[in-house]
């Protein structure tokens, strides 16, 4: 069994939804490591400037489907889509064949759960992407570099020492520059895969200081495993059990009245 | 329900809701007491009353503390946050019912210290305290069990004792009209009806938890019709 979207379900939902517009609309998503069929007739609504969580116990296919926004599973042969991930405004289904990944991940940045600076310095990390691009104006990439280290809220940290290895940076400012690294492209999707399970708590806290800031200027999907961290960040949480949505909702409502007993079973610590 | 990963989180939660229950065995049998007083005038029974708060105010103090520390270690969620949160509100209900058990304590001591003969509306006041009790008996029953549909029927009952209240209210005035005399003790006598009515509305409260606790609605503040819908 499969839910349907059901976000439109509830009163907050239909308060909040007036002002809202889709980003992203995920339409019957199956994805398939070889035989092995690992998400099952996803149907999601992303919406614009807003945080959604997925949240769901190991190997649920959290990642799974994070990963088939920027197409990484493309990399690996055997993998295969059906169904869509269609990108608002310009209604692109990310997962067509016509459309090229790298342009994917240009509109769509990517933090992983470990810091993952290039070993390059600090600017040049923020740079890459830019480059990539084929940005040749030194001073457009000054500037670039800057506002996006300044929306990572790194800046004031490291604009002194630019020209520095990355990896001198301490783990929470390296996971702040990966961030900066997504932003420096301007995407219009950001998605975390649990960003801050390898940081201490006061990082952790300016991580997710950070996703609420940013969301003024980009759509935010966040794969956590930490329940009360998606109680915090997040608009949205959809909890997904063996590779299948159980149900979406409105965050403030998710953890203190859900829907589906197998949600209530996951987030009050109790077996399934 | 389904048990917890962490079998001490049940131990917990099982502990803090059997406590209430026993909480609420103890502010009934001190409204029970304090009413047979108020009947016999019996002194010992008066003061034991009044000396016994201090076992209820305790154990208000002890199970708010067991709620606090769920809420440190565990980070409740959906079910389990209602339930704690639910419970910290009625401890403060059950609380307020052993100040009214004890309030008419004393005013069963001022009544009998009077040397009266016979109390007016006693048997009345004593109807009403029944209902009272009954209320609170069914708001522990439905806490004990989560049954939202006997909380809903608490709930509907407590229009009953607060016409009672106004009825006997109504007497009263009747009779220190006919004799000024009787005033002071009219006076007492309406202090114990309100602690009677206020223990109705308390157990109106705890039963609003209890709905609160199984279908996630706050039902404080709204009007039978909606509690239906």
């Amino acid at each position: 069994m499969s839910a349907p979207d059901t976000l439109m379900s509830t009163e907050l939902m239909r308060e909040r939804k007036v002002a809202l517009a889709p980003k992203a609309q995920v339409s019957g998503l199956d994805f398939y490591y070889g035989d092995f069929r690992a998400l099952k007739s996803i149907n999601l609504t992303v919406y614009e400037q807003q945080v959604t969580a997925l949240i769901g116990p190991s190997g649920c296919g959290k990642s799974t489907f994070l990963r088939c926004f920027n197409r990484m599973h493309d990399l690996y042969p055997g993998n295969r889509y059906a169904g869509s991930i269609v990108l608002h405004p310009d209604n692109t289904d990310l997962l067509s064949r016509e459309v090229d990944p790298i342009e994917v991940r240009m509109r769509i940045g990517m933090v992983f759960q470990k810091p993952n600076p290039f070993p390059k310095s600090i600017f040049e990390n923020v740079a890459y992407g830019l480059r990539v691009r084929g940005e040749v104006s030194r001073r457009r990439m000054a500037e670039k570099v800057e506002q996006a280290l300044e929306s990572a809220a790194l800046l004031d940290e490291v604009k002194d020492r630019l020209h520095q290895p990355a990896y001198n940076l301490s783990g929470g400012q390296q996971q702040r520059l990966c961030i900066a690294r997504a932003l420096a492209t301007d995407p219009e999707l950001l998605l975390f895969d649990e960003p801050t399970s390898a940081l201490d708590p006061i990082a952790t806290a300016s991580i997710e200081e950070l996703i609420h800031d940013l969301k003024k200027q980009v759509t935010i999907l966040i794969v956590t495993h930490n329940m009360q961290q998606a109680a915090r960040v997040s608009d949205y949480t959809a909890y997904m059990y063996l590779g299948e949505l159980i149900e979406t909702g409105v965050t403030d409502e998710l953890f203190i009245k859900p829907r589906m007993k197998q949600t209530e079973d996951y987030i009050t610590g109790r077996f399934g | 329900m389904t048990e917890h990963a962490s079998k001490q989180y049940d131990l917990d939660l099982d502990s803090i809701r059997s406590r209430v229950l026993q909480m609420g065995g103890l502010v009934e049998s001190q409204i029970r007491r304090a009413l047979e007083a108020f009947g016999s005038g019996e002194r010992a029974l008066i003061e034991q009353v009044i000396a016994e708060d201090h076992r209820v105010n305790a154990m208000e103090v002890a199970l708010d503390g067991d709620c606090s520390q769920v809420i440190v270690k565990r980070q409740p969620a959906a079910g389990d946050l209602r339930m704690i949160f639910a419970i910290t509100k009625t401890v403060t209900d059950l609380e307020r019912i052993g100040d009214e058990a004890r309030k008419i304590a004393r005013m069963a001591r001022s009544i009998h210290e009077r040397g009266a003969q016979s109390v007016p509306l006693a048997v009345d006041v004593r109807h009403a305290a029944e209902l009272a009790i009954a209320m609170l008996q069914r708001s522990l029953d439905a806490f004990a069990r989560l049954d939202a549909d006997a909380a809903a029927e608490v709930i509907a009952a407590d229009a009953g004792i607060d016409s009672e209240f106004r009825s006997i209210l109504r007497q009263l005035i009747t009779y220190m009209m006919e004799d000024p005399r009787t005033i002071s003790m009219a006076l007492e006598i309406v202090w114990i009806a309100k602690a009677v009515e206020r223990i109705g509305d308390h157990a109106k409260n705890m039963a609003e938890y209890v709905i609160y606790i199984v279908k996630g609605t706050d039902v404080r503040h709204t009007n039978p019709e909606q509690l239906e819908a």
